[in-house]
């Protein structure tokens, strides 16, 4: 316990300074601010803003890549809420009863209730995460390569198990994209492998560069294409306070919210969508009287909301502790560390200590601001959501053009990224999806290099990877979730989850 | 046989395509042992399983329920060419003409893929963005682009062909364009 407190009084030390104060603000406020605009939910917007916290120093570089990603969620919720948009798939459950709340003249309470709840499950969260990452990093330091191996397969297919439509197609882009991984130097024989002669490709493929063009690009297309789509936008926002009824409905299901998210956020494939649907699932259930549910029920709103973020904090344990993303944004969130320097796993605890806590705390601070920022900031949002989508994407095409550039300072990589627009467009046709693709192209050359090692260490029997007990119990466990997702029962139901969905 | 799913017929055949096309690929590499792996080897082996769950998905495709919505989407090939196209143009362009003459360019032409388009409202926000990107990206960030113009001397000759090609092709769009405006 007195460790813990040591920890976070060095992580504040390292946060409170003005530096990493004003680039924790100045990602929050990035992030929400292209959050909030429609269909652009966290991804595209990290991936977007990426590069410029490459020119940064390391700690300040990942405190303002976390502030954007909060940001950017946050302003994903307004977006639900005002305008029925979700910019992504866990903003889906905010719609149903977030806008409902706007559409009853209740827009300020119920943008009220989403920030205070995720408020109170972000704070959670963090205690959470600076307490188990520690005693988690420990056992990470027990795996060998095999076991990152078999973790690294359990973190895969968890990810498409939890979060995407088709399984086979998710695998096979997952596999796609560790192939992607492989293009580039081969680092134990430094044999350039598939880069057809050109010099750019042996550095490897830019994950930012495949995420901006598989992910902005092809969704400014899509988009584009469904003519201009006119949405009502509720701008009556009434009282800011929720009334001490909907006070009452929604303090309940923001603590059963943040316990829920908390615990399926660890998980292995992030469980931001699933925890608020499990969340609203779970309200729903339990309510007196659940036909107020899609009508505005506080309920509706707050558990789900607390839930995602609640997820979307602990999601960063797997990452921190055992150097697996669980998802989309954690992947960007390696690459971005890998840029500086700094290999993800158990030994970023130790090594480099001031980044570790510094990161954890100002998240929490991180948190907090969204809160002071947002609240009274509501009406410049809702007029940034007016701002026509023929004005905006022409904006959107050059941030990710200024970004991909000064990545290496290179064109090469914008005709990268237009390839990968194409292939993109070309894959929101067949319903591939593309944050296995990513996933998939991050680990690429980890897995390889534990795989390698790990039958090197073997003599090359294969075997060893369910001989020894722990890589045995984690292989077994991704194939526990394969035949759970593929047993009839649960395949309805989760068939059942998608369509809603859409 | 009747294809009861177009989109996962397509995208099995995709996978199977890449996934041989990189197994194949991965042979002119050293494969080693799997105690000594060579640089070959991974590469190869998750080729191989690719086409197997490509092949996997095309024959799933083949069988259950014919639905509307697993039809392949209508491709909007002129949004596609103006995107992308003037994204790699913008790419040519930035080394040679400089950051704010190939940026207001990348604006205007990229807007006419709106269905929506107005030549006035373009050139406000092409001018509005060259004032951000001078103050946050030039100024504040202090990215190093190349802000002028090169003489044309100077350009490599892809340059020289494709940059007066584009804008000729661009300049025809947008007056196309505005005709049928009227």
């Amino acid at each position: 316990m007195m460790e813990l407190f040591e920890h976070l009084s060095l992580g504040f030390s390292v946060a409170f300074t003005l530096e990493n104060l004003s680039y924790a603000f100045l990602g929050c406020l990035l992030g929400t601010l292209i959050g909030v605009l429609p269909g652009i939910g966290p991804v595209p917007t990290i991936a977007m803003l990426l590069p410029l916290t490459y020119v940064l120093p390391p700690t300040a570089g990942l405190i303002m890549l976390a502030g954007i990603y909060y940001g950017s969620q946050y302003g994903g919720s307004t977006t639900a809420i005002l305008v029925a948009l979700p910019g992504e798939t866990s903003a889906v459950v905010t719609v149903l009863d977030g806008h409902q709340m706007a559409k009853n003249g209740r827009a300020g309470a119920a943008l009220s209730i989403a920030a205070l709840g995720s408020f109170f499950a972000g704070c959670f969260a963090t205690i959470l995460l600076a307490a188990f990452a520690p005693p988690l990093a420990e056992v990470a330091f027990k795996f060998g390569p095999a076991e990152y191996f078999s973790l690294m397969c359990l973190g895969l297919i968890g990810a498409v198990v939890l979060a995407s439509g088709s399984l086979p197609k998710a695998v096979c882009m997952i596999i796609l994209g560790l192939l992607l991984g492989m293009v580039g130097t081969d680092v134990n024989s430094g044999v350039a492998r598939f880069d057809f002669g050109i010099p750019e490709l042996q550095d490897g493929i830019d994950f930012a560069v495949v995420a901006m063009g598989v992910f902005g690009l092809a969704e400014i297309m899509n988009n584009l294409a469904q003519k201009e789509n006119r949405v009502d936008i509720t701008d009556k926002l009434g009282s800011l306070y929720p009334n001490k009824q909907e006070f009452k409905e929604a303090a309940p299901a923001v603590l059963r919210g943040t316990m829920l998210g908390s615990a399926l956020g660890i998980l292995p494939g992030g469980g931001a969508v699933l925890s608020s649907f499990a969340s609203y699932t779970l309200e729903k259930k339990i309510s007196k009287n659940p036909e107020r549910f899609g009508k505005g029920h506080p309920a509706g709103l707050a558990g789900p909301e607390s839930a995602n973020n609640a997820a979307a904090q602990t999601s960063f344990i797997p990452l921190l502790t055992l150097g697996i993303p669980g998802n989309a944004v954690m992947a960007l969130m390696v690459g971005a560390m890998t840029i500086h320097n700094i290999q993800p796993g158990p030994q970023v605890m130790s090594s480099h200590p001031e980044l570790f806590w510094g990161l954890i705390v100002s998240m929490w601070i991180g948190n907090l601001m969204l809160v002071v920022l947002n609240l009274p900031l509501v009406g410049l949002w809702v007029k940034l959501l007016k701002v026509p989508y023929r004005v905006l994407f022409p904006a959107i095409l050059l941030f990710c053009t200024i970004g991909v550039y000064s990545l290496n300072y290179n064109a090469f990589d914008i005709y990268v990224m237009g390839i990968f627009g194409i292939i993109g467009y070309i894959w929101t046709k067949l319903k591939c999806e593309g944050a296995p693709l990513l996933l998939g192209l991050v680990l690429g050359p980890m897995m390889e290099e534990n795989f390698r090692r790990a039958l090197l260490l073997s003599r090359g029997d294969f075997l060893t990877f369910v001989e020894r007990p722990l890589s045995l119990t984690l292989l077994l466990m991704a194939l526990g979730l394969i035949i759970l997702v593929a047993s009839p029962s649960i395949r309805k139901k989760r068939e059942e989850t998608f369509v809603e969905e859409e | 046989m009747h294809i009861k799913n177009q989109q996962d017929f397509w995208s099995g055949l995709m996978f199977i395509a890449l996934g041989v096309g990189f197994a194949l690929f991965s042979t002119s590499y050293d494969m080693g042992t799997p105690a000594r792996m060579g640089p070959g080897y991974f590469p190869f082996w998750l080729g191989v399983v690719l086409a197997l769950l490509g092949g996997v998905v095309t024959i799933n495709s083949l069988r259950g329920k014919e639905g509307e919505d697993h039809h392949v989407g209508k491709f909007d090939f002129d949004i596609l060419a103006l995107i992308i196209g003037s994204i790699v143009v913008f790419g040519v362009m930035l080394d040679n003409l400089g950051l704010y003459i190939s940026l207001v360019i990348l604006v205007i032409f990229s807007s006419l893929a709106s269905h929506e388009f107005s030549l006035k409202i373009a050139i406000g926000n092409a001018i509005f963005l060259v004032i951000f990107t001078w103050l946050a990206f030039v100024r504040g960030l202090g990215l190093i682009f190349p802000l002028w113009p090169v003489p044309i001397a100077e350009w490599p000759t892809y340059a020289m062909i494709i940059i007066p090609v584009s804008i000729i092709i661009g300049v025809i769009i947008l007056i196309s364009k505005l005709k049928g405006s009227k």
